[in-house]
């Protein structure tokens, strides 16, 4: 336990939490975009056929947009550590007496922190609107909430700690959150989709979250359970041995 | 025991030396000032000495831990402030000396009670829980002072403590620094390009150009060297006749008039005007450390150039001869 200093994680967290509770404007804006996909897109299409027998597709696409939300916070949290470079507390941090991976940690629990509660937020608006989920289905969700939002922001301050600027977000944005999002079947059934996307889809770590949440909520899936299960560890794993070693890159910028 | 020691502190970037083979002691106790423009070298040196950048070769003992080896001991025990503003604008001035008290391994039942003196400290009690980015430019770094201060550090390092305040601030700042320096004996590092900050504050003082210490001494010996006070002569000036004059350090000419360094003024000043030739415009003023940079940066940035010139012509022959 020498590498992690837990005094100092519980310091960065409650750090995190308090930026986060203290900038409300975030928290409503991040679930803007999921609830237009929701409600205009998944409403829309409400006459098109769904893919999962017994549910509507708004219904159907309601586990892709939670991951849409796990996903896209979590992600902009990890990039955000490039405002951290510039507001200077990375700095103060870095001179710190902490290791990098104590730093990484915190950071990262900081990130599921904001990610459980949009994708509560989110869960609670879909169990009242759109498909009623039992207790015991929220808190699987919930759970199944930690170790994917922790793959993801390990992307995303994977990413940030390497970026020079802000003017790289759009970047990732395009480049690499839509096409996440977009292959990882959130919008379609991935049986049903062509060759090319179930190949690209299977190294999506999205694909595995989205498999899991429609499992949980809709005793769907494509893959059995522990496969994804499996692939979330694994790419667990990944993302924390890439985001320690990023972030021991870190240099103090003079 | 020195609060630090370098030897052969050197730190090349792809472009730049930054700092060309550094070799200081510093004792413990001693408020130590690092003097030079701007890109001379002093933060690199500084943010060597405080492990956050490696040097490309040569060591240092701070605090008695070794940089390379133990930097994480090296951190506990020294204090840093930043040439930029570091505290963090979305948290209290509180809640940022709470993280850090965290961050350096600080006790819980210590750290409320440390924070509420270090506040007093800075006189920033009465803003203890207003958030950062409502201070003024003064308080922020009083602040920064107080949380490089509350883990108990035997070393701290101010860079630029002052740089982008206004007088009265920086007058505040200064008063802190000796403050502490007279109740605590914390051993201080202060870098910075403002003469009268390092005549003020400092045992001694570090003059730096291009990576190496040029001059190291006590303020009023770095004065001495130039002499005690300068005479400003305008006219017909008989120079040898000044040079000859016992009294007399140095005489140099200076933008159509002489400067001329002598000891004790008041005693010698009517000699000096009596051998000085036809004078039409006299100027007496006590050396500051201004002149004493420009005296020893002045020189050695001419002979550097120099010599970086020689280098280059070296590096053309020796790429022909590779090429060759």
């Amino acid at each position: 336990m020498r590498m992690l200093n837990l005094n100092a994680i519980y310091a960065l967290l409650l750090r995190e939490a308090k930026i986060y509770f203290r900038e409300k404007e975030r928290i409503i804006s991040i679930l803007i975009s999921p609830l237009l996909f929701l409600f205009v897109m998944g409403k829309g299409m409400a006459s098109g056929r769904s893919p999962a027998p017994g549910y509507t597709y708004q219904q159907f696409i309601f586990p892709g947009i939670v991951a849409m939300v796990m996903l896209f916070t979590s992600i902009t949290y990890g990039l955000y550590i490039i405002w951290d470079k510039r507001l200077d507390f990375l700095k103060e941090v870095l001179a710190a007496p902490i290791s990098r991976a104590t730093l990484f940690v915190g950071k990262a629990l900081g990130g599921m922190l904001g990610t459980i509660i949009e994708t509560l937020l989110l869960l609670i608006i879909g169990a009242l609107f759109i498909l009623p989920l039992g207790p015991v289905k929220i808190l699987l969700c919930m759970a199944a909430a930690f170790p994917i939002s922790y793959m993801i922001t390990n992307i995303g301050l994977s990413i940030g700690a390497a970026m020079k600027s802000m003017e790289g977000f759009g970047l990732v944005m395009n480049f690499l959150t839509w096409p996440l999002f977009f292959f990882s079947g959130a919008l379609f059934d991935m049986g049903a989709a062509a060759p090319y996307i179930k190949v690209i889809s299977l190294f999506d770590p999205v694909t595995y979250s989205v498999d899991l949440l429609r499992i949980i909520m809709l005793d769907k899936g494509t893959f059995p359970v522990w496969a994804d299960l499996g692939a979330i560890a694994v790419f667990c794993l990944i993302t924390t041995i890439i985001g320690v070693i990023s972030f021991g890159r870190l240099q103090q910028e003079k | 025991m020195a609060a630090i020691k370098t030897d052969e502190l050197v730190k090349r970037y792809t472009e730049v030396t930054a700092v060309n083979g550094v070799s200081l002691e510093i004792p413990e106790g001693e408020v130590f000032g690092l003097l030079g423009p701007n890109g001379a070298g002093k933060t690199t040196l500084i943010s060597i000495l405080a492990t956050l950048v490696k040097p490309t070769s040569g060591t240092a003992l701070v605090a008695g831990h070794d940089i390379n080896l133990r930097p994480l001991e090296v951190r506990r025990n020294i204090g840093i402030v930043f040439q930029e503003p570091s505290v963090d604008d979305l948290l209290t001035a509180r809640e940022n000396l709470f993280l850090h008290s965290m961050l350096y391994g600080m006790p819980r039942r210590e750290i409320d009670p440390k924070i509420d003196k270090m506040l007093a400290l800075v006189n920033l009690s009465d803003r203890a829980d207003s958030f950062v980015k409502t201070f003024s430019g003064g308080m922020r770094r009083r602040l920064e002072i107080a949380r490089g201060l509350i883990h108990g550090p035997r070393i701290l390092f101010l860079d630029e403590p002052t740089l982008g305040l206004d007088p009265a601030s920086r007058k505040s700042v200064w008063e802190h620094i000796r403050e502490l320096k007279e109740a605590h004996r914390t051993t201080i590092i202060l870098t910075t390009h403002y003469m009268e900050e390092a005549d003020s504050l400092a045992d001694r003082i570090g003059i730096i150009n291009k990576g190496k210490i040029i001059e190291l001494d006590t303020p009023s010996a770095l004065k001495n060297k130039v002499g005690q006070d300068l005479v400003f002569l305008k006219g017909e000036i008989n120079v040898e006749a000044l040079k000859a004059l016992p009294f007399v350090n140095s005489v140099e000419p200076e933008n159509g008039h002489y400067k001329i360094g002598i000891t004790n003024s008041g005693a010698n000043l009517q000699a000096l005007l009596n051998s000085g030739g036809r004078i039409s415009e006299v100027e007496v003023r006590r050396v500051t450390l201004d002149d004493v940079f420009l005296k020893f940066a002045g020189q050695q940035i001419g002979t550097d150039a120099e010599e970086h010139a020689e280098s280059i012509f070296e590096r053309i022959a020796a790429n022909k001869t590779i090429r060759k």
